[in-house]
């Protein structure tokens, strides 16, 4: 145990940061310089979440909550309570990871208002973090909501063309769905007196109350998923986002859909999932089968990779309600890799982007012959996204397409299709991008990646690989918590069942 | 013995008998002194709202109860004062540069803030219905006169009128409901009502929907809000701020009193009342705010949608709802004059600009007023981790244990409606190209911003005091 509060150091210390920047002043001098703070503060945020992972810190054998922290803070049934298992910890290393990169992908990207920028990406962090470590339910709900106005910030001021509309979609849309649980959390708080997870997480809600918080909860996670129909706010924050705004949604802000699920849906309204497991099924499908078409006739490149990213959830979501131990570490799984691969393709087109200012898949062709390394890259990357062998997407989408395949093999085979049509958009795009003949003359010189782009991509890309040959360590660290939440789930189910019978 | 015997009964009443003693003296001293003494009464003004606020502080713990029962101060009335107090000084306090420049400068401004305030303070601690009549009535006349206290200007002086216009019908309802009430149960007192009736009857439901219609037009509720945009938008600026702020605490303050205290009976009867008003103010409030380009008018049909959620706590008429309220009313005090310190400070070339449209690139121009600005808005619009967040969430969470699930769901809903137009609004401010810069922000007007700022801002790391404090007023309610 950490003799220190570790997860409120990860926690708040990029906020440190921003104020830290905040209060510095200065005009020219002061942008330089916000980038460097910024840079140092994500870059030692990771070292210290890295901390956990060292021997003899975590646990991996346990599924309870470590580094547990816990205050009084509002009235006495609502706590500052931190914690973290085998669910989020990886999702807090994956945001502290990415963060840096972020920020250097940021470096001469983002030129106005800089200052204002680091603030709002370290602000996020906070929010971010604190999502995945927060064990009070209100708690989570702050750092959770809490997150809408940075990005909003973000996507606003330094987003496309369209960024306002993109932008208040974004916002109102995630809002909706939020207060609905909202409302269900207070629900809950007076259920159980208290908004403390793991209390809750062993509380049996009575099945009515689970029935109508579990939709309510649905209509949070599934907007932030974001799960077919209610995806359409991603397509729009995508193409309008700075790309480091792009990379921050599809690797982290999407993952709090599938955390909560997992943290939430399933473990505390049990009964509920599985009467409802068909619904998130059917949803699950249409997202991965119509989504990959739609992917398939768009001209935009980062709209193409975000509709990917819906189909991918669409695993995701399919894994976890499957409710077997295969399903849900692959859909963690699915979700860390996910992360790293749609964060990376984001920042590809980033690449791209910054020479041409244009997304428009139509405007390039041939680009293997300018730019072998980024060629190279960009291939690792949509062969992970294609869920090639030996990526890290295979694993994930393998585990969950098994996961399901057990409880249900019409949802698994319809599913399997995904991988196909997936391997259809994401090679096309890539043929039409970086094969071909170079013959627009804009294009003619067009540069490689520089240093700061190879310092990006190149973790990313051994990521993807290594998690492919070698997905030992996400799984290890999840499995303690994924086996107790099955077992959790089964003997609420089991215990459900027999009072059905009884009652009979 | 006799003397001294006076003093105690007095002693309950003492920041009113202050506040009425001096705003008289000052009245004196500016009608002999001339129009030179404004500065002098302004800020004589201020030290005397705040010697009445340390006063209620100072006054003995417990309930005390005075005039034969019909004035009481409680945990409830006194924490309803300090606000309603401190409402009225910072309006005040933000007046001054206003009145400066526009060379509005009358002495029977503070004074009349004053006397609303002595009615205000009245009205909270009144317990029958001819003391809540009297400080109605003492408020409402100093608010219909300051509405219209820019003689020259003709939208001051219709803002003026149609509130009066307006207000004296409303009072009127209200006192044909107070006589209904009287009527069919032969008692003022709240409490001898309570007891007067163990169900109601079909008069006394009569006399309470009157009774509401006065109600609803003080706080500006639907469906008696009509008044509140135009006499907003007409009002000088520092004289809205002062509306949107004191006078909506002590509106709700009588709301509430009256309700939990002299209505136990027919609870049935007027929740759904209370329901029906709180779901028509939040979906007023958020679909009519949506088409507004003058800030002042938008702040009207924001306040309206704001007591619709305060008296979503009201609806569920336990504890825990009156605490929401209270809480809420605190936060939201906090909020508007923020946010009115903004708009005050919204002057260009020596002009007020009143359009939303006037704040575009405020971000650029004023980074700091923009910042605040834009944390006052996402906490009017609920955001957490801002205060305005924690006020939704105690009303709200007192709605579902009072099992009203359909108006909490209308009320979230109502809730992101509304997001959008302070979206707006952060838009304007963050993504629009800057126009010309405003004049400095004036002195008053930045500590003022400040402190809001800062009070929504860190509202999250210590709500405690806030919150016990409302918890021990709203418990006294109900003993």
């Amino acid at each position: 145990m950490a003799s220190w509060p570790i997860l409120s150091v990860i926690t708040f210390l990029p906020l440190a940061g921003a104020l830290f920047i905040a209060v510095v002043r200065g005009d020219g001098e002061a942008d330089r310089n916000a980038r460097w703070v910024a840079l140092w503060f994500t870059l030692v945020t990771f070292a210290v979440s890295c901390i956990m992972l060292l021997p003899g810190r975590f646990d991996l054998g346990s599924a309870d909550f470590q580094f547990e922290e816990k205050h009084s803070w509002l009235e006495g049934a609502i706590t500052y309570h931190m914690g973290v298992d085998g669910i989020s910890l990886p999702f807090v290393i994956l945001t502290t990871a990415l963060m840096p990169i972020c920020i250097v992908a940021s470096w001469s990207a983002i030129q106005t208002r800089v200052k204002e920028y680091m603030i709002a990406f370290l602000v996020l962090e906070t929010l971010m973090v604190g999502t995945f470590t927060a064990l009070d339910l209100v708690l989570f709900y702050l750092f959770f909501e809490g997150g809408l106005i940075p990005m909003f910030l973000i996507i606003g001021v330094w987003g496309g063309p369209r960024r306002v509309y993109a932008s208040f979609k974004f916002f109102l849309y995630t809002l909706l769905g939020s207060v609905l649980m909202l409302l269900a959390i207070m629900a809950m708080y007076w259920e159980a007196g208290t908004t403390d997870i793991p209390t809750l997480l062993h509380h049996g809600f009575p099945l009515g109350l689970q029935k109508w918080a579990w939709f309510a909860f649905l209509a949070s996670f599934a907007v932030k998923m974001p799960m077919w129909p209610v995806h359409t706010w991603l397509p729009d924050a995508h193409v309008e986002a700075p790309t480091a705004g792009s990379v921050i949604l599809a690797a982290i802000l999407l993952k709090m859909g599938g955390y909560g699920f997992l943290r939430f849906s399933l473990p505390m309204f049990p009964a509920a999932s599985h009467d409802f497991a068909p619904l998130i099924f059917a949803l699950s499908i249409v997202a991965i089968i119509y989504t990959s078409l739609v992917a398939l006739v768009q001209d935009d490149m980062k709209k193409l990779i975000a509709y990917s990213s819906v189909a991918h959830m669409g695993f995701v979501t399919m894994g976890i309600f499957a409710a077997t131990t295969q399903g849900i570490a692959g859909g963690i799984f699915q979700m860390v890799s996910h992360g790293v691969i749609s964060g990376a393709l984001f920042l590809s087109v980033g690449v791209v982007y910054d020479r041409m200012h244009t997304r428009e898949i139509a405007a390039y062709g041939g680009l293997v012959n300018r730019m072998p390394l980024y060629a190279a890259a960009f291939m690792v990357f949509t062969l992970a996204n294609v869920a090639l062998p030996g990526t890290s997407g295979f694993i994930g989408e393998f585990l969950t397409l098994l996961g399901t395949f057990r409880v249900n093999t019409w949802v698994a085979t319809f599913a399997t299709t995904g991988t196909i049509l997936s391997a259809a958009y994401a090679l096309w795009l890539y043929r039409k991008v970086i094969f071909g003949v170079l013959d627009k003359p804009s294009l003619a010189a067009i540069r490689d990646l520089d240093y700061r782009e190879m310092i990006t991509l190149g973790p990313l890309a051994a990521l993807a690989i290594l998690l492919g040959v070698f997905p030992q360590p996400v799984i290890n660290l999840s499995s303690a918590s994924v086996v107790q939440l099955i077992d959790g789930y089964n003997h609420a189910l089991a215990a459900a069942h027999t009072a059905a019978l009884l009652a009979r | 013995m006799s003397s001294a015997a006076q003093l105690p009964v007095l002693l309950p009443a003492l920041p009113e008998l202050m506040l009425a003693i001096g705003a008289m003296a000052l009245l004196m001293f500016g009608a002999f002194r001339g129009e030179g003494t404004a500065a002098t009464v302004t800020w004589a003004a201020i030290a005397l709202l705040i010697l009445a606020g340390a006063v209620v502080l100072w006054l003995p713990a417990g309930t005390l109860v005075t005039f034969g029962g019909s004035f009481i101060v409680d945990p409830f009335a006194r924490f309803l004062k300090i606000l309603a107090l401190a409402g009225s000084a910072t309006a005040i306090f933000m007046s001054v540069d206003y009145l400066e420049v526009e060379r509005q400068q009358r002495f029977e401004y503070p004074i009349l803030i004053l006397l609303a305030t002595t009615g205000m303070l009245m009205l909270i601690s009144a317990a029958d219905l001819i003391a809540l009549y009297l400080g109605l009535e003492l408020m409402s006349l100093a608010l219909y006169v300051v509405a219209a206290i820019e003689r020259d200007s003709a939208r001051s002086s219709e803002a003026g009128l149609k509130y009066f216009v307006l207000g004296a019908l409303s009072s009127g309802m209200l006192l044909y409901g107070a006589s209904l009430v009287y009527g069919f149960t032969g008692t003022v007192s709240f409490a001898g009502i309570a007891n007067a009736t163990s169900q109601g009857s079909i008069g006394l439901i009569f006399g309470l929907v009157f009774l509401f219609a006065g109600f609803c037009f003080k706080v500006s509720a639907v469906p008696f809000h009509m008044w509140t945009p135009d006499v907003y938008e007409g009002a000088p600026t520092p004289i809205t701020a002062f509306f949107a702020a004191a006078p909506k605490v002590a509106g709700i303050a009588m709301f509430v009193r009256t309700t939990i205290v002299a209505f136990p009976s027919i609870v049935p009867q007027w929740q759904q009342i209370v329901v029906f008003v709180a779901i028509a103010s939040m979906a007023l409030g958020a679909f009519a705010a949506i088409g507004q380009r003058n800030i002042k008018r938008l702040m009207a049909y924001s306040s309206i949608g704001h007591m619709g959620f305060a008296l979503v706590g009201l609806a569920a008429g336990t504890p825990e709802g009156i605490e929401g309220v209270l809480v809420y009313m605190a936060i939201y005090v906090s909020m508007t004059l923020g946010v009115f310190a903004v708009i005050l400070a919204m002057r260009r070339e020596g002009q007020m600009v009143e359009e939303i449209a006037d704040l575009s690139g405020l971000a650029r121009t004023h980074p700091a007023m923009a910042a605040f600005m834009a944390l006052l808005l996402f906490s009017l619009a609920g955001i957490p981790p801002l205060a305005g967040f924690f006020a939704k969430w105690y009303v709200f969470v007192a709605a579902i244990h009072a099992g009203l699930f359909t108006l909490a769901v209308i009320g979230v809903v109502t809730s992101v409606v509304g997001a959008y137009y302070y979206l707006v609004i952060v838009k304007t401010m963050y993504f629009d190209e800057p126009g010309k810069p405003f004049a400095p922000m004036a002195y008053e007007l930045r500590v003022v911003l400040a402190v809001t700022g800062l009070f929504n801002l860190l509202f999250v790391v210590h709500p405690s005091p806030l919150v016990a404090a409302a918890t021990v007023a709203a418990r006294s309610l109900f003993e």
